[in-house]
């Protein structure tokens, strides 16, 4: 039996279900469409709009750098099909998750979560207070105001910066000097 | 729209558990219909893959929102390909009663 494939993380479903060729011809050929996978789309998307390298991409993904690569080939060969054989593109299915964005209420204090990205959430889902606060848009509130971070990473424990790496998650990083996680400097619960 | 919420005990007056995934009782209930079921949890002891049970039970009950105090590391991931919302309470001293109370608005 095969290994089971590790859920890859796409951050926004495509705004477009496909592609329809146009064209004289387009009546001849056959209606069966190219699937291009949710995480083929955002292999490309990353790569090719975001302009990231691979490795930066698999990491966005949480895939490894090796089954990124897999992603993309399949993803341009699928489209290089299309565009030959004038078929339609449908992009659906894949084993993936979306990000989902994180909000506050202001009302009873809690925190949830919107996994249907396609509808805006308007009150607390649980106490229907309207009075919310997106995680994503900081400036709405005195908290995210409060919120400046730098491009530096930190240690929690000695103090000792280094430049950020984007990509690279802070925590990933370990101290030269005593070897504990580094921080994001600036993120609440840092000192430094 | 059917609700889990993670309690401590299995009485209105228990409140929530320190975890969501080795909670002692899972409450689902339903806003419309004001119906609730108290489910003891059959994962609670296990050593591994709890979040992972513990979710596939909640979603063969069709629940579409939990509430816990805590989530585990594996368990968005998860929640996020089904479409199961998170609300998350941090440190809060309110019985599964007032949770309910609250959801009815």
């Amino acid at each position: 039996m095969p290994r089971i494939k590790t859920l890859r993380k796409v951050l926004n479903p495509p705004v477009i279900k496909g592609f329809k060729p146009y064209g004289p011809e387009t009546g001849n050929l056959s209606p069966e469409p190219v699937n291009l996978l949710f995480e083929e789309y955002e292999a490309l998307r990353l790569c090719d709009y975001d302009m990231l390298n691979h490795q930066q991409a698999s990491i966005m993904m949480v895939v490894s750098r090796p089954t990124f690569t897999r992603i993309y080939a399949s993803a341009l060969q699928k489209i290089a099909r299309a565009f030959v054989e004038g078929k339609q593109i449908s992009i659906d299915g894949g084993k993936v998750y979306f990000d989902s964005d994180w909000y506050k209420c202001a009302g009873c204090g809690c925190n949830f979560n919107n996994p249907e990205r396609e509808k805006a959430i308007e009150k607390c889902p649980l106490c229907g207070n309207p009075q919310i606060v997106s995680y994503d848009f900081p400036g709405d509130d005195d908290e995210g105001n409060a919120r400046h971070w730098e491009y530096v990473c930190v240690c929690p424990q000695c103090g000792f910066e280094q430049e950020h790496q984007l990509g690279i998650p802070c925590s990933h990083q370990v101290c030269p000097k005593c070897t504990h996680k580094m921080k994001r400097k600036g993120t609440p619960g840092c000192k430094f | 729209m059917k609700v889990a919420i993670a309690s401590n005990g299995n009485t209105l007056e228990s409140g929530l558990d320190s975890t969501f995934a080795r909670c002692n009782f899972f409450v689902v209930y339903d806003p419309e219909t004001r119906a609730m079921e108290f489910i003891p949890n059959p994962n609670k002891d296990l050593e591994e893959g709890v979040g992972p049970a513990s979710v596939q039970l909640l979603e063969s009950r069709s629940v579409q929102k939990i509430v816990a105090s805590e989530f585990g590391l594996k368990i968005k991931p998860l929640l996020d390909s089904l479409k199961i919302q998170m609300i998350v309470l941090k440190e809060s001293k309110k019985t599964i009663k007032e949770i309910m109370v609250m959801l009815n608005q």
